[in-house]
């Protein structure tokens, strides 16, 4: 407004009998959240335009003729609204009367149910019994290409759906067709979703079981999942999102909203890929001992061992990290480094790229980056230097014959031979799966995944972000920050720390990058690292 | 005075219009200057003709005065009202008759360009117009340098599809800029944010061929007509049980039972009046007792406890079925819903078949409580007014003729059924 200027920047307004004070712009609708109040909403999405159909947000407004949208009616000052006075409420009962008119219940096969909008609002303020007594319209299941699927009769029309590849996507797949009770989404005839990078957002914004994901179908009802705040792990962006897991499996990832890296959205990409998570045939225990000689030990003796073999080590030292391991992981491998008698004479890290940056056009910030891993920038940062191919092969030549000692931490070294390490003067193999690799190895020492611990990367925006532990690690795999940071701690005579946030504090205090920083400030909605050391 | 040349293919033509006195409206606007103009407009009382009666010279100085950006004057000819069909015949029978209303308003508005959205089932009205702007653009009356005043005025003809909500004023804005014909949220007003962002003014056909007459002879001249609050003539679409239905020019206040009685020579074989709906379909049914004292004009309709809407009087007589009418009507409203809110979009199809199930004589006492509570649920809870359209005659209807609702219901009796 270009006469903001001589207006005061917020307003004060009454809202249920409560006085409110808001920025001026601020909707009802928000207004009235800021203070606890939820006024049902279909149609209104934070992310997306308003187009004020869905008419169940209507509130009262003292001197207003009708009832207004609170989603486009913004507060004034002096405004006395109530969201739950009988007109509003009545009007409520009314429209959710009318979206059960044609709506299937049959929640007991809908994924959506348990988090659904329309079975929140009609328990909360729904008639006891429906009316309708009509036989129901009947659209069918159609499948819109990629991973979704619409099931019509569950629709409630707000088309969020179509409205995010509009706006957001900015890549107009989904419409409207037909008119009054007949319309319906829709895809341009045969061009559905297929090979769109960010269709699989319209489910998460579909406020009903309408739009339902096929990987998730069936898999798992709603209230089974528990939800772990994470950070999407397939590519160096780093969004936000939530791990959803049941039965020590996660079964999906959802978008987790941060404005500052990925909004409400993730890109489908990362979306698929989380299978990786739940792979079987995990390495266990530790072991000790080369080749045929390699036996189970457990923790204590094997670190006792190690500690022994790393304090006598010949040679110089080669650390091989993995941008899918954690600050603190790699923090302490690169420690570990320095406290060796001899030179860290290469610390790297492969990982694979994508030949192209996918951007969504409606929400710039968010791009599937190039490095399809979550820490490349962490690892760079930490002084990992990035060697082999895009595919995230190769450049291990020299480590693999070399003389000296070599750590390998989160690499599963899938590319390399038996030989590997063979003429290692010592091989420390840190990892989730054995491999051919490992074979030369004199210590397999088995640590979790990022799922499986807490944590922080770096992505590409220089943004600090924390995950948390969604599944339990199996028997007995270790974070990888607490058995290189006991090793450290054990060379320097120090306390082991205890948790990830005091490895993070060490890491902190070793790493100009991360100065200032606490775990507490990073918090759950990340923070900026000291941009000169990000990008000097 | 609208009507006058109705069935004179003469007045088809530029040479005939201008025989009546034509294009002088036009001609002493851009005399008199914009602002003379509204005046005279607001000065006449004249009021829109496409429903709703908001006063036309009051909503042409809602245009910004100083503006950079392009101003479009919408003419509304997409005429789909149940029992409307006034606009057709101005549009068929005069058609310069139109362009000169949209010539003086867009003067007043100061809009280079107008368009006239038609209805895309006019084909013969839009052959007319087509061919009459032809004309007028080859005797220099559109166009660049309009009867040689220096302001341009085009006129574009853009014909819909067939959509009942393309003829609300906003939902026409979307079909004309190629969306989906769904009304928009207010506001912005359309003199805000009209037709393709710009400020723009929507007029129904009748109310601009009233304003060229009235930028011909003042406002004060306009208002020998009429009644204080509803000044002018009307044409009035009678349809229904009358032995002569068709269009009649009178002035407002025109007293209802004359205008069935005499002017259509009453209601055929002797039968009595049962009901009249006298705005077309949108507006409340008016019983017998409603008609007797009516008169024509917003005020006078309105005091019979209902609307005048576009004045198209739908008469029925004691043979009429009002279950199935409501119901027909019903359907007409589900059918044309444009599926934007949800009471409408439902609350439509619902209140439809919930009637049909009544027609079919499987209705129930507690049907018509359902349907009035429905209709009260799609009253003033939508973006446009097309499902409090639809409740308007449902409620009404079952206030007033709840017998013959009970009697289908009870003793699956259809009243009137021949």
């Amino acid at each position: 407004m270009a006469d903001n200027g001589r207006k005061a920047e917020t307003v004060t307004l009454t809202i249920d009998g409560q006085e409110v004070t808001v920025p001026r712009g601020t909707s009802l609708l928000h207004a009235a959240e800021s203070m606890g109040t939820e006024v049902p909403h279909y149609c209104y999405h934070p992310g997306l335009s308003a187009p004020a159909q869905c008419r169940i947000c209507l509130v009262e407004v003292e001197g207003a003729p009708k009832l207004q949208p609170s989603c486009v009616t913004m507060a004034a000052d002096g405004q006395v609204v109530h969201t739950d006075s009988t007109a509003a409420k009545r009007m409520r009962q009314g429209v959710l009367e009318f979206y059960l008119v044609n709506h299937p219940l049959d929640c007991p096969i809908c994924d959506m149910s348990g988090e659904c909008k329309l079975q929140d609002y009609v328990f909360d303020e729904g008639r006891e019994q429906g009316r309708g007594r009509e036989p129901k319209r009947i659209f069918g299941r159609d499948d819109f290409g990629g991973d979704v699927l619409y099931y019509g009769d569950r629709c409630v029309m707000c088309t969020r759906c179509v409205r995010f590849m509009d706006e957001v996507a900015r890549d107009s797949r989904l419409t409207v067709v037909e008119r009054g009770s007949r319309a319906v989404i829709d895809t341009f005839f045969d061009r559905g979703l297929e090979g769109a990078a960010f269709a699989g957002n319209v489910v998460d914004i579909c406020p009903v079981g309408a739009l339902v994901s096929k990987d998730f179908l069936h898999k798992a009802r709603a209230w089974d999942l528990d939800h772990t705040p994470s950070i999407c792990p397939n590519c160096s962006h780093g969004c936000n999102i939530e791990l959803h897991t049941r039965d020590n499996l996660v079964q999906r990832l959802k978008p987790r909203e941060n404005q500052e890296v990925n909004g409400h959205w993730m890109c489908d990409y990362g979306r698929a890929n989380y299978e990786w998570m739940n792979r079987p045939g995990r390495l266990e225990a530790p072991s000790v001992g080369r080749g045929s000689d390699r036996r189970a030990a457990d923790w204590r003796e094997a670190l006792e061992l190690l500690f022994g073999r790393l304090s006598a080590a010949e040679g110089d030292v080669a650390l091989v990290g993995s941008a899918g391991c954690s600050n603190e992981a790699l923090a302490a491998l690169a420690a570990l480094g320095d406290e060796m008698p001899g030179r860290v004479a290469q610390s790297v890290f492969r990982s694979p790229r994508a030949p192209d940056e996918v951007p969504l056009p409606g929400f710039p910030l968010l791009v599937r980056r190039r490095d399809l891993v979550p820490n490349a920038d962490g690892a760079a940062l930490l002084g990992f230097e990035r060697a082999g191919s895009d595919d995230g092969e190769g450049g291990l030549e020299e480590v693999a014959e070399y003389g000296g000692v070599v750590i390998v931490l989160g690499d599963e070294l899938a590319d390399q031979g038996e030989d590997f390490g063979a003429n290692n003067s010592l091989f420390v193999y840190l990892g989730t799966f054995d491999s051919a690799a490992a074979a030369n190895a004199d210590f397999v020492l088995p640590i979790t995944t990022f799922a499986e611990e807490e944590g922080s990367f770096v992505n590409a925006q220089g943004r600090v972000q924390r995950f948390q532990q969604g599944l339990r690690p199996p028997d007995s795999a270790r974070p990888a920050w607490l058995v290189l940071g006991a090793l450290v701690a054990a060379l320097r005579g120090e306390e082991t720390p205890g948790s990830a946030p005091e490895a993070f504090a060490r890491l902190a205090a070793a790493h100009p990058a991360f100065e200032g920083l606490t775990w507490e400030a990073v918090g759950d909605r990340g923070a900026a690292l000291v941009a000169e050391a990000v990008h000097g | 005075m609208l009507s006058e040349c109705f069935g004179d293919p003469q007045a088809r033509t530029v040479a005939g219009w201008k025989a009546v006195g034509g294009y002088e409206g036009i001609a002493r606007a851009l005399e008199i200057g914009r602002e003379a103009t509204i005046d005279d407009v607001k000065a006449s009382g004249l009021r829109g003709r496409g429903g709703a009666g908001f006063p036309t010279g009051l909503k042409w100085s809602f245009m910004p005065k100083t503006s950079a950006r392009p101003h479009y004057l919408l003419c509304n000819a997409d005429e789909s009202e149940p029992g409307t069909f006034k606009d057709r015949e101005i549009i068929r029978w005069t058609p310069h008759q139109l362009i000169e209303g949209c010539l003086v308003g867009s003067w007043a508005i100061g809009a280079s360009h107008c368009y006239i959205y038609l209805r895309g089932e006019f084909f013969e009205s839009t052959n007319v117009l087509a061919r009459a702007l032809e004309e007028a653009y080859a005797e220099g009356l559109v166009g660049k340098d309009i009867l040689g005043s220096g302001v341009d005025i085009d006129i574009t003809l853009h014909v819909g599809a067939g959509a009942y909500i393309c003829g609300e004023e906003t939902g026409l804005m979307n079909s004309l800029e190629g969306r989906r014909g769904e009304p928009r949220i207010k506001p912005p007003f359309p003199a805000a944010v009209g037709a393709f962002g710009m400020p723009s003014t929507i007029n129904n056909v009748e109310t601009l061929a009233a304003a060229a007459h009235i930028a011909r002879h003042g406002g004060e001249w306009y208002r020998q007509w009429g009644t204080e609050k509803s000044p002018g003539t009307k044409l009035f679409c009678v349809s229904g049980h009358v032995n002569k239905p068709g269009n009649y020019e009178f002035p407002l206040g025109f007293p209802l039972m004359e205008l069935i009685e005499d002017v259509c020579g009453g209601i055929p074989g002797g039968h009595a009046l049962k009901a009249v709906i006298p705005g077309g379909s949108s507006v409340p049914i008016m019983d017998a007792e409603d008609c007797r004292a009516c008169t024509l004009c917003y005020e006078g309709v309105e005091a019979a406890g209902s609307m005048l809407g576009c004045a198209s009087v739908i008469v029925m007589d004691e043979t009429s079925d009002i279950v199935k009418q409501v119901r027909r009507m019903a359907h007409f409203y589900a059918h044309e819903s444009c599926g934007q809110c949800t009471p409408c979009r439902e609350g439509t199809t619902w209140a439809t078949r919930i009637l049909q199930r009544i027609e079919d004589g499987r209705g129930t006492e507690d049907d018509l409580d359902t349907l009035v509570e429905i209709s009260e649920q799609m009253t003033g809870t939508t973006i446009c007014v097309l499902s409090d359209s639809l409740a308007m005659p449902i409620i009404s209807s079952i206030e007033k003729f709840r017998e013959d609702y009970l009697a289908l219901i009870r003793r699956g009796e259809r009243v009137g059924a021949a």
